[in-house]
């Protein structure tokens, strides 16, 4: 493919990736690359405006709509690491813009190319392979949004079934919310506590040494619980497993731990 | 009823330490939902039946008077009488004035959650009328005293070990060591006893699942029976329905049916469905001598057209309940008034006012599990949004979080700005997270209170990446760099 023919994707890092998990961003960008299109990461991109808009911020929430418009517009593809941002601009930006018609059909022409990561590779891209190795057992958390809004749900397995080495174990609640919500598990901590110890249990029912997911979001929380409670299970995200990526530490985890190879 | 919706984070609190509530709510949790599945795959037209569903109550909405007058009139001509009521009180007094004609001293009830919302059992008694629940879960609950937890089983967050000790304490005239330990025991003892009341009871009072415009008749689904024997038996039937339980006609009504307690329980049809119209008619060998439609407002008009129109779909069959993962994890009480799960929490508002159940919308992940399983397509997670910005317009709710989402959108929308706080941010936060997370960190409490918290890894993945940083020097390698 030469370069002039190359899909020209924008990569939305999302927050959580740009500043907690730089793994993401990089692992997305390989996988973008490694599938055929030219990737370009926008400096002026900063959330997608969720926080805002999930509070009832609707003003805020549509003065970040138009900014994410403004940027990733001339792109032929918008791709995040996240089924929860993606979904906010497929789903949520011509909601948020629905009084101003002129902007109404710009966040629809955006949301016609946005997609979440791993449905553009598998869906747009037709990838079948991302030709990686992981050495291991993991379980895969279905993110609600990418979920319920975008229908993701076998594109991640298909993907993760064609890495060398790896095993999926499935668990029986991989489609009930992990309890995150964005402010929700802040605001509601008891409740956030029970629905991530439901997820957790579930997660090490299964016997997975490692489990992914498509969204930063959730992963932290699992993480952040599984660590509270001293269960061994690594959380990562599903890119970086795809991309081979796997060298740096699981999410949480310390960086100088000799022993934590993975 | 009064409601302790203002008290939803302690009531929630005390619902997680409740150990019988949190076994009934995981037996809930494997039960309902999988009957559902099953059901829902048994029957290959059940997502076309779900459209069907919601298209026959969105026509009826956008032409509710014209049908609610077709409804009257067909009851009228069947016999019957309709009254209509502006609010709880007009509907408790309706109630009140037909026990006295009648001279009832007892009335039985059967199905109605709105017969909860008016509170129409503690005022009859307090003019002198036992009201007696029929429902085995209404009769438990009203012997404790307790209002439902859930909208079709009412009696869900109770243990039948609780539920024998009710009994103990309610039955005084049968012995005190009876074995009340299966649930067949239990459920002979309350026949028994409900028996009596049947056929002493001088008035029926039911709810309605639907009320036909097209035949003046009312639609009673349960899976006891005691509906039957309520509105059969006495001399008087009431029944209570709010405005939006109207369908056009039969065929719209057994559509409705089909995905009703498919929903509900995952039965393909709940054992009873019951169609009564008008009073006894003189060839007819049993029924009431008197027929009332009681039909109640209670805000539901003002909803017409309103952001939260979609909400008077609903049906009540509970699906959005037993799916919700808040619900399962607090049970019913918790959300403080009638109503419950994801419908409560667009409902409650919309009756009891924005500021009284102001938790409620927020208390959700707005997962969009709901409206996965709402046989009406009601977007719930939509109006629980719609909610949520009426309490940011408002200013209602807390102030630092205020301050904190405003804070997060001013630099959301300064680029630049917000690069260079995030870079020198995460760099801050990187050298004290050495050992890769968290275990508490100020302002965020509420996150590391339950779990640890992931230290970001160096510089922001903007920077690194615009700096020709790669992917297989990412991440930890930065943050090495920065210790």
């Amino acid at each position: 493919m030469s370069e002039a023919s190359k899909p020209r994707v924008g990569l939305f890092a999302t927050c959580l990736v740009d500043l907690m998990r730089p793994v993401v961003g990089f692992a997305a960008v390989k996988l973008l690359q490694d599938a055929g299109c030219t990737v370009d990461v926008p400096q002026s991109q900063t959330c997608c405006g969720q926080p805002a808009y999930n509070s009832g911020d609707t003003a805020d929430a549509a003065d970040i709509a138009k900014a994410v418009i403004e940027t990733f517009e001339g792109f032929d593809y918008v791709v995040a690491p996240s089924g929860s941002c993606a979904g906010m601009i497929k789903d949520h930006y011509p909601q948020a813009l629905a009084s101003e018609p002129a902007w109404q059909a710009r966040a629809d022409a955006l949301a016609a190319k946005t997609f979440e990561l791993i449905s553009f590779l598998t869906d747009v891209m037709d990838v079948k392979s991302t030709g990686a190795a992981f050495d291991g057992t993991v379980t895969y958390h279905d993110s609600c949004s990418g979920l319920r809004e975008l229908g993701i749900k076998e594109q991640p397995r298909r993907l993760l079934g064609a890495v060398d080495g790896l095993s999926i174990a499935e668990g029986n609640e991989t489609e009930t919310c992990c309890g995150f919500g964005g402010l929700f598990c802040i605001k509601y901590p008891d409740i956030s506590e029970k629905m991530v110890d439901a997820k957790v249990n579930d997660i090490v029912a299964t016997g997975a040494d490692t489990v992914l997911a498509g969204d930063l979001g959730c992963l932290m929380n699992i993480a952040g619980r599984l660590q509270r409670r001293g269960l061994p299970v690594k959380a990562r995200h599903a890119a970086e497993v795809l991309a081979g990526m796997t060298a740096a530490p699981a999410i949480g985890e310390p960086a100088d731990n000799e022993a934590g190879g993975d | 009823m009064q409601s302790t919706s203002p008290h939803f984070k302690e009531n929630a609190k005390d619902a997680l330490a409740d150990d019988p509530l949190q076994a009934a709510l995981a037996k809930l949790a494997v039960g309902f939902p999988v009957r559902r599945l099953e059901a829902a795959a048994r029957l290959p037209e059940f997502e076309d039946l779900r459209d069907q569903a919601r298209d026959i109550k969105t026509h009826v909405l956008e032409n509710l008077d014209y049908y609610l007058q077709a409804y009257e009139k067909k009851v009228t001509e069947s016999g019957g009488h309709v009254h209509w009521c502006r609010d709880a009180e007009e509907a408790r007094n309706t109630i009140l004035e037909i026990c006295r004609k009648a001279n009832a001293k007892t009335v039985t009830k059967s199905k109605s959650m709105i017969s909860e919302e008016i509170a129409v059992n503690a005022f009859l008694e307090d003019n002198g009328i036992e009201p007696v629940e029929t429902d085995l879960g209404e009769y438990i609950i009203q012997l404790r005293k307790e209002p439902p937890s859930h909208i079709i089983a009412p009696a869900i967050h109770l243990s039948k070990e609780q539920v024998a000790e009710t009994f103990r304490n309610a039955h005084l005239d049968l012995a005190a060591d009876r074995p009340l330990i299966e649930p067949r025991a239990l459920l002979e003892e309350a026949r028994a006893k409900l028996r009596e009341k049947f056929l002493g009871a001088d008035v029926g009072l039911t709810g309605a699942n639907m009320l036909i415009a097209e035949t003046g008749t009312n639609v009673l689904v349960t899976n006891e029976g005691n509906a039957d024997l309520t509105n059969n038996l006495p001399r008087v039937h009431v029944v209570i329905a709010s405005i939006e339980k109207i369908v056009p006609t039969l065929e719209d009504a057994s559509t409705i049916l089909r995905v009703l307690a498919r929903s509900a329980t995952g039965q393909d049809i709940s054992v009873y469905t019951t169609f009564c119209t008008g009073p006894k008619r003189p060839e007819d060998l049993d029924g009431p001598e008197e027929y009332h439609v009681v039909l109640l407002d209670n805000g539901r008009s003002d909803m017409i057209g309103s952001e939260f129109h979609e909400m008077l779909r609903c049906i009540r069959c509970g699906a959005c309940l037993n799916h919700c993962p808040i619900y399962k994890s607090v049970g019913g009480h918790a959300y403080g008034w009638v109503y419950s799960g994801p419908m409560g929490a667009v409902l409650i508002p919309n009756l009891i006012g924005m500021e009284e159940a102001q938790h409620l919308p927020n208390a959700s992940t707005l997962c969009g599990k709901c409206e996965s399983v709402c046989p009406m397509r009601i977007p719930l997670p939509k109006m629980l949004r719609k909610w949520r910005e009426r309490q940011f317009k408002a200013e209602i709710g807390s102030s630092t979080a205020r301050w904190a989402l405003k804070s997060w959108a001013w630099l959301a929308k300064r680029p630049r700005l917000y690069r260079w706080t995030m870079s020198a941010g995460v760099a801050v936060l990187g050298q004290f997270g050495g050992r890769g997370r968290f275990k508490s960190l100020p302002l965020v409490s509420g996150w590391t209170s339950k779990r640890d918290l992931a230290a970001p890894c160096g510089d922001t993945f903007i920077s690194q990446y615009h700096k020709g940083a790669r992917g297989d020097q990412s991440g930890a390698l930065m943050r090495k760099k920065v210790h």
